[in-house]
């Protein structure tokens, strides 16, 4: 049996959606999937300068309530996140880890000016979710713009993609032959 | 060739930088080196070369900018992206001036760091067609045709045809000035590696204390005078051909050191310990008998087994008189237009003193000829007194006309002609093959 993946809403954040993204999440990635609340306490990660979350010191955390048995453990979390150098991230994940974090902040449309849209917040998340998962299980970005690994920095890259792996990425999970586990 | 993934080295005082940065690159498909200053990044230089470099201007020690200026001498071609404070837009501008590629301010936006590398290596992989291309231009521009229709160059072609779709290892033969360079152009230009350099050596014309160097290169301060980094032209015919002229002249020492590259194709360059892999195609040249030199010891075996795959040899221009015409018309059109005058035609009496002449420095010897024709005559005529003075004396002097060095010269021809082939050349010569092998014995012919 394929190991657990464990989808933690981190802090009070509790979205009425979570269960579709649970659903969605099992479909495109064939594991058993499982979500609920995990409570830590998200100050430890803020930075006042920049009024961001630090995302690598959140994926440290992260690495210490993993599920058993080789688990993985996805953090969502509605703050911004940043690393260092760069001004924000979506996500981040260790490539081969089995941890990742995703930010929901930058993929509400209210963040652009535009009105509220759950059914698109839904859908981001989704692929978001199951891109950081595939940088878990070792894949790099994928020069297929309809794959779930395309590279996104902007929001509209996120629209423009699916949220499955192509059937080059889906060759590499199946094959083993993904890249390097993380050292 | 193999491809591999690009390499980028991160150097940055800050652990988190260069951290996050490894991952950023990490999950975009790179392969990535670390350093957490400049000094730690010279290290790296050698074991990991980058394709492209994100330095961060502001480190303790050897900053940014004092790095890039030992980089300018050591690496000058290495592509960099400079990571710099906002504070210090001013700094940036003068790595800018130093050569980097380009600059981003910290936080930077991950769009517009993807976007810059990308950039970067884009930049970088069109540099490196670019002057890949130039070196090709500049071969193609100065190689010249093989002219001959005689029956022995259309042997060699047919071999050349063989032979320039393997990567075996070729010995061409030949007398001075019979073309043999010409030949490994054309075995490389009709090769499946003909997209990448051939790299010519003359064993015979370089100094034995500087062919070390120029074949495997050195590392800056190896010897007295190494003030740079220098690649050798094993590493440079990496993809292509290495052409080694007058491998026959090749010292002792150096016989042992080119045999082990031939074995692994890896080697280091002097002064440097790290090791480098180099993927060609050997041919060598030679005006020697190499069987004669092995005999002697001052060639060894095993490397003479290495390179003598295939064997080509190149008739002289005695042997092949009837390409004269052919070679004189070519040479004719080529200088007219180099020269800027008006083509000249051979006169009968010319043509006679040339079909005449021994030519001992074959091809290049008959080029020279023409050259001085076209410089000295005054006509639309190639007339006696045109070509030079030996050309003519030859023409009244008597040559070796006894039997025996007739039948000598038959016999080496019809050898030749016939690949080797003992019992076919006697057939074709109607004696039998115990008469011909004494008769090899007694003119000291080479069979190979």
């Amino acid at each position: 049996m394929k190991p657990e993946i464990l989808l933690a809403y981190l802090g009070d954040f509790r979205p009425d959606w979570s269960e579709e993204l649970r659903r969605r999440v099992t479909a495109a990635t064939d594991h058993f999937v499982r979500s609920q609340p995990l409570g830590i306490d998200l100050t430890h990660f803020f930075d006042p300068d920049r009024q961001q979350y630090h995302a690598t010191l959140l994926l440290a955390e992260l690495l210490r309530h993993l599920p058993p048995s080789g688990g993985r453990i996805v953090g969502i979390t509605a703050e911004d996140l940043y690393i260092p150098v760069l001004t924000f991230v979506f996500g981040q994940a260790q490539l081969g880890g089995p941890a990742a974090v995703v930010s929901v902040m930058r993929l509400h449309s209210q963040f652009y000016g535009l009105p509220p849209d759950e059914r698109l917040l839904v859908d981001r998340a989704v692929k978001e979710v199951v891109h950081e998962l595939g940088h878990g299980f070792g894949l790099v970005h994928c020069p297929d713009r309809t794959c779930v690994m395309s590279s996104s920095t902007y929001v509209e890259d996120v629209d423009l993609k699916g949220e499955r792996y192509c059937a080059e990425c889906t060759g590499l999970l199946l094959s083993g032959a993904a890249g390097s586990p993380v050292s | 060739m193999r491809h591999r993934k690009p390499r980028i080295m991160i150097v940055d005082d800050e652990h988190s930088v260069r951290t996050s940065l490894r991952e950023w690159f990490l999950e975009d498909g790179f392969d990535v080196v670390t350093a957490e200053d400049g000094l730690d990044a010279l290290k790296k230089l050698d074991s990991e070369p980058p394709d492209l470099m994100v330095l961060d201007l502001k480190m303790p020690g050897m900053d940014g900018i004092s790095l890039q200026r030992r980089l300018r001498e050591v690496h000058p071609d290495l592509t960099i992206i400079v990571l710099t404070a906002f504070a210090s837009v001013e700094t940036a501008v003068e790595a800018l001036k130093l050569g980097a590629f380009d600059y981003v301010t910290k936080p930077v936006d991950p769009d517009e760091l993807s976007h810059t590398v990308r950039r970067a290596l884009e930049r970088k992989q069109l540099t490196d067609e670019n002057a890949r291309l130039r070196d090709k231009v500049t071969q193609l521009s100065t190689a010249s045709p093989i002219i001959g229709r005689s029956r022995g160059m259309e042997r060699v072609m047919e071999l050349v045809g063989t032979v320039a779709e393997t990567d075996a290892s070729v010995v061409i033969r030949g007398e001075s000035g019979t073309g043999k360079e010409l030949i490994a152009r054309a075995i490389h230009a009709a090769s499946p590696r003909r997209f990448f350099p051939i790299v010519a050596v003359n064993c015979g014309a370089i100094p034995e204390s500087l062919l070390e160097s120029e074949l495997f290169g050195h590392e800056k301060g190896a010897f007295t005078g190494a003030h740079y980094r220098r690649k050798g032209k094993l590493e440079l015919a990496n993809g292509g051909t290495l052409f080694l002229d007058e491998i026959g002249e090749i010292p002792a020492k150096m016989q042992v050191d080119l045999l082990r590259v031939l074995e692994s194709h890896r080697f280091s360059r002097l002064g440097g310990a790290q090791e480098i892999e180099s993927d060609f195609r050997l041919v060598c040249a030679t005006n020697r008998d190499l069987e004669a030199l092995v005999r002697e010891g001052r060639f060894r075996e095993d490397l003479y087994y290495r390179i003598h795959v295939f064997s080509i040899e190149l008739p002289p221009l005695r042997e092949r008189r009837e390409d004269i015409p052919l070679l004189v018309e070519h040479f004719v059109e080529k200088l007219s237009r180099s020269m800027g005058k008006p083509s000249k035609q051979l006169s009968d009496e010319s043509e006679q003193l040339l079909q005449a002449y021994g030519w001992p420095g074959n091809v290049r010897e008959l080029e020279n000829a023409i050259e001085r024709a076209m410089v000295v005559g005054t006509t639309g005529w190639i007339r006696p007194q045109d070509l030079p003075l030996q050309v003519e004396q030859e023409a009244v002097r008597p040559r070796d006309r006894s039997l025996e060095s007739l039948e000598s010269e038959h016999i080496a021809r019809v050898l030749r002609e016939e690949s080797g082939n003992v019992s076919q050349a006697a057939r074709v010569l109607g004696i039998d093959r115990g008469t011909l092998y004494n008769k090899i014995k007694k003119y000291g012919i080479r069979s190979g």
